[in-house]
This record gives C-alpha cells, sequence and structure tokens, in this order.
C-alpha cells in the first residue's frame, strides 16, 4: 500500500480546496468590508433625531431633522409590492408546476419571466413612468408600489417555482391516491411542503425591492413628508443615500451612510426574521 | 366468485411501447390477490389502471375497461376522485404528508367532507391508527410531525390514511419492499386480518411473500398474463410453462 501523502490527487485536491477558501475570503471579506464601512462611516451620523424625525429646512445644507419619510417611505413601498406581487406570483407559481409543468407554454412562460428578471430596474422605472404619464398620473406612492411589484414579481415566481419543481412528485401522488383534487394537492400539500422555500422567496424579492433606487426615481418621486396617502409622491432609503452622498457637505455625506446602515439593519431584521419563519414553518416539511 | 374488479380487454402503452396487452382478469371479492412476475412485466402498470394512476404518466394510454363492481372506472362522466377515494392505494415507500400525525389520517375525511364534527374526526382517527396498529405507539404524539416516526411506522400510518377514506379496495404496490423485515411482517399481519373487509391487490417481486398473502395469483410475463387463479392451484400445479419456470426460480 503506498502511503504517499504528495501524490498528484491529493495535491489536486488540496489545490482546490484552496481555490474554494481563497473565494469564500474573497466573498466574506468584501461582505466584512460593506458594513465596516457603513459602519465606521454611518454610526456617528446616527441618532434619535436621524430615525425619528422628518427633514427640516436646510436638512440638505447639514441643518437638523431626519430620514423618517425615507424610511417609512421605503417600508410602505417595498412592503406594498411585495404583498402584491406575492398574491400574484403564489397562484402563477403554482399554475406552472400543477396545470402547464414542462409543456411547451410553461417552458414559454418560464422563459419570459426570466428575461423580465434580467431587465434593469431603470427600464422598470422608465417603463412605469411612460405608464403613469399616459394614465394622467403624478409620482406617487402607488406608482412607485406597482413598478416594484412588477419588479419583484418575476424574481418571487422563479424561486418559488424552482422551490415547487423540487417537490417529491411521489408526495403528490400520495394525496391524489387519497382522491384529492389537483387543487388541495396544489394548497394542502404543495404549498405547505414549500412553505419555508417560499418564505425565502418571499425575502429575496422584498430586498431586490427595498433596496432599489432606479425603480422608484420617476415612480413614486422623493418627498420630505411621510406619504399621507397613496396618491401622494413617497421617499425612499436608496434615494436618500443617493441625495445625500451627492451634496458636497461632510455633514451630509456622513448621513447618507447613516442611512445606508438603517437600510441594511432592516434587510437584516427581515432576513433573521423570515428565517426564524422558515424553520417555524418547516417543522412538519418532508426533508 | 364473487367478482370485485373486472378487466376487460386491457391495453396500454406508454407513448408507442405497449405495457400491457389485451388484460383479460377478474379479482375476487375480499380476497388478497397477488400479481407477480418478473421485473418490467407490467404488474405495477395493471395496479396502476385500477385507480387511475396510470394516466398520471405523460403518454401513457388506454383501452379496454375496469369494472369495479360492474362499473366502468374510464367512462368520461366518472369522478376521478371518487374512483381514487373508493381504491386506496399504498406505495412502496410511505410518503406521509407534510403534517402532524393526527392530520395525516384525518386528511382524507376532511377532503371528502365525512365526519360532521371534531369529536368524529378524532374517534375516526384513533379507530384506523388501532386499524393499522399504530395506536399504542403514536397516542401520546399525535400532534407532533409524521415525518418523525420510523420508516415502518410510517407505511402503517400510509395504511390508516388510506382506510380512513373507507375504500372498498387496497392495492399494494411492493409496500413492504423499502421495510425491514420485522416492519414488512406487521404490514403482510395487517394485510391478512384485513382482508375479509377489503378486497386487496398486490404487487410483489417476492415469491415467499406471494405464497404468504395470496389467495388468488395473477402471473404476469411480458405485458400479458399467463395464468390466473385460485393461489393453491397455480403454486402446487401451474397450467402454463412459463410459469412453472418462474416458480422453480428460473428466471
Amino acid at each position: 500500500m503506498k502511503m504517499n501523502r504528495f501524490h498528484r490527487r491529493h495535491i489536486t485536491e488540496s489545490i482546490a480546496k484552496g481555490a474554494m477558501l481563497l473565494s469564500f475570503l474573497i466573498m466574506a471579506g468584501s461582505l466584512g468590508l460593506i458594513l465596516w464601512t457603513v459602519l465606521y462611516k454611518g454610526l456617528p451620523a446616527l441618532t434619535w433625531e436621524m430615525i425619528s424625525q422628518t427633514p427640516k429646512g436646510g436638512f440638505y445644507l447639514g441643518k437638523e431633522g431626519g430620514i423618517l419619510n425615507a424610511i417609512i417611505g421605503s417600508l410602505y413601498l417595498a412592503s406594498g409590492g411585495t404583498l402584491i406581487a406575492l398574491a400574484l406570483s403564489l397562484p402563477m407559481a403554482l399554475y406552472l408546476e400543477t396545470y402547464l409543468g414542462k409543456s411547451s407554454w410553461g417552458r414559454w412562460v418560464r422563459l419570459s419571466l426570466d428575461v423580465l428578471w434580467g431587465i434593469p430596474s431603470i427600464v422598470y422605472g422608465a417603463f412605469g413612468f411612460t405608464l403613469m404619464l399616459a394614465l394622467g398620473m403624478r409620482a406617487s406612492l402607488l406608482g412607485g408600489i406597482i413598478v416594484l411589484a412588477l419588479l419583484e414579481l418575476p424574481i418571487m415566481v422563479r424561486a418559488m417555482d424552482e422551490v415547487i419543481r423540487r417537490m417529491p412528485v411521489d408526495l403528490e401522488h400520495a394525496a391524489l391516491a387519497l382522491g384529492s383534487t389537483k387543487l388541495e394537492v396544489a394548497t394542502r400539500i404543495v404549498l405547505r411542503q414549500m412553505l419555508p422555500g417560499i418564505v425565502t422567496a418571499v425575502l429575496l424579492a422584498f430586498g431586490r425591492g427595498i433596496g432599489d433606487a432606479a425603480s422608484v426615481l420617476f415612480t413614486a418621486g422623493y418627498t420630505d413628508n411621510i406619504p399621507g396617502s397613496l396618491l401622494r409622491p413617497a421617499a425612499s432609503l436608496p434615494l436618500a443615500v443617493f441625495f445625500q452622498l451627492g451634496t458636497p457637505f461632510p455633514e451630509v455625506q456622513a448621513r447618507a451612510y447613516a442611512s445606508a446602515l438603517i437600510l441594511t439593519i432592516i434587510v437584516l431584521a427581515i432576513s433573521l426574521g423570515s428565517r426564524w419563519l422558515a424553520a417555524k414553518a418547516g417543522k412538519f416539511t418532508l426533508k | 366468485m364473487n367478482t370485485h374488479i373486472q378487466v376487460n380487454n386491457l391495453n396500454a402503452w406508454y407513448g408507442k411501447q405497449p405495457a400491457l396487452k389485451e388484460i383479460n382478469i377478474e379479482i375476487p371479492k375480499n380476497q388478497i390477490t397477488v400479481i407477480m412476475g418478473p421485473s418490467g412485466c407490467g404488474k405495477t402498470t395493471l395496479l396502476k389502471t385500477f385507480n387511475r394512476f396510470l394516466e398520471l404518466n405523460d403518454g401513457a394510454k388506454i383501452t379496454g375497461e375496469v369494472l369495479v363492481n360492474g362499473q366502468d372506472i374510464y367512462q368520461p362522466d366518472v369522478d376521478v376522485t371518487e374512483v381514487r377515494k373508493r381504491i386506496g392505494l399504498l406505495a412502496q415507500r410511505p410518503y406521509p404528508l407534510p403534517m402532524s400525525i393526527y392530520d395525516n389520517v384525518a386528511y382524507g375525511m376532511n377532503i371528502h367532507r365525512m365526519k360532521k364534527d371534531r369529536l368524529g374526526y378524532k374517534a375516526s382517527v384513533k379507530h384506523y391508527l388501532e386499524l393499522a396498529g399504530l395506536w399504542d405507539e403514536v397516542q401520546k404524539r399525535l400532534h407532533e410531525p409524521a415525518t418523525g416516526l420510523s420508516i415502518g411506522q410510517q407505511q402503517r400510518l400510509c395504511l390508516a390514511r388510506g382506510l380512513a377514506v373507507e375504500p372498498e379496495v387496497i392495492l399494494g404496490d411492493e409496500p413492504t419492499s423499502a421495510l425491514d423485515p420485522i416492519s414488512s411482517q406487521h404490514i403482510e399481519k395487517k394485510l391478512l386480518e384485513l382482508k375479509s373487509q377489503y378486497t386487496t391487490v398486490i404487487v410483489t417481486h417476492t415469491l415467499r411473500q406471494a405464497k404468504r398473502l395470496a389467495d388468488h395469483v395473477i402471473f404476469m410475463y411480458m405485458g400479458e398474463v399467463v395464468e390466473a387463479g385460485p393461489a393453491r392451484n397455480v403454486f402446487t400445479n401451474p397450467q402454463q410453462e412459463r410459469t412453472r419456470q418462474y416458480l422453480e426460480g428460473l428466471f
């Protein structure tokens, strides 16, 4: 028996392992660097005033006020968009799997969703803007919500579709064998089995929605007030970062990083919350 | 013989590939019928025509009649969910539904709205778990995930779940092939106990299991029924050369 640790196969494995470790370190390093930058530059400017007040006169010159308008605006926009996208994509994903399956129609629907996924968000924004002009609408919370829903829809449907496709077909047959209709299989079995994956899909779409600046730039506009109605413009955190970072004043730029920090914290909180939810929902599922 | 299922001129194809050729058989009521034969002979395909599961395969085509109590289940006005409620299936591997042990048994009664209130469901869940010989092991953990059970317990849960929708026929597609010997014995014992109330059709590739269970035997080869009849006759005095060779273990 040969006991050579420096055999070619072992060397190949070490190199491969090294390469994987290196890529992990680059990824983790970038994440760490992003978090560190946002914390280092944003934390000093993150005051209670920042998150509890709307901008006062001279805010963008470094005077008092906060970005409550953008925090609330972003939460409204992303939640509204995600809810609409969820309401549309869940039936769509179930229909794709249950009735279309691998048919040529199903392939077409999936292809168009993939194309939609790849369209840049500024194009969604421009499209939404044109549509709103045609309808005589102004930049508003509603406009932003609709465009975000459109932006999130393909992400959510395709993520759910992948999840549903991993559903064991024998489990569906088990339910069919008891005399279930296809609808009962979809809503009572597939949905339950796939709930953890669906929660993840929703989170993925929400994250894209709340972090997107380009699509809401024209459609939701920007305002220093908290939107009081769906037809009023709404501010958003990504745009708050963008506008503040564009000023020549260091105090305001620091606030841009504080805004970015708030956005990061919101996404992190939702991510952790949904993980907890997914684990709870996964208690009964087949592994 | 009191016939429960009668098959007339049944043919089936997967795409262009013939899978069943001119099947004409009768399945006796309240007995265990065992379908046996070498792999690929069409025994599972035949079983799947009894609960209209074959049509779940893309490209499967069926002609002929399958009469259950004299009624053809392939007539267009027949409700397929009703067929599957009346003809239960115990699959090769147990697939518990993604819910609690209790809900697994209640599920079928629930979709068919078979009970009036919670107490009705509760009593029935207990009854069918007892019937499947699982009640003592699970009565203290009814609301825990069914996936936490051992594979043998899961198969008995699937039996309870299937019995709960009050079928007339139990189909078993090699129902013990994924189980350990003790769990297999459990299932076989249950099937023997239940045969007075249910017509049972089992597909198996183990000859010894066929001999332990069968009242009636169907021997298939290459998509055709070679020989069918009472187990005693077929096992001790096969009429066909092929059957004799199979029983002697020649293929």
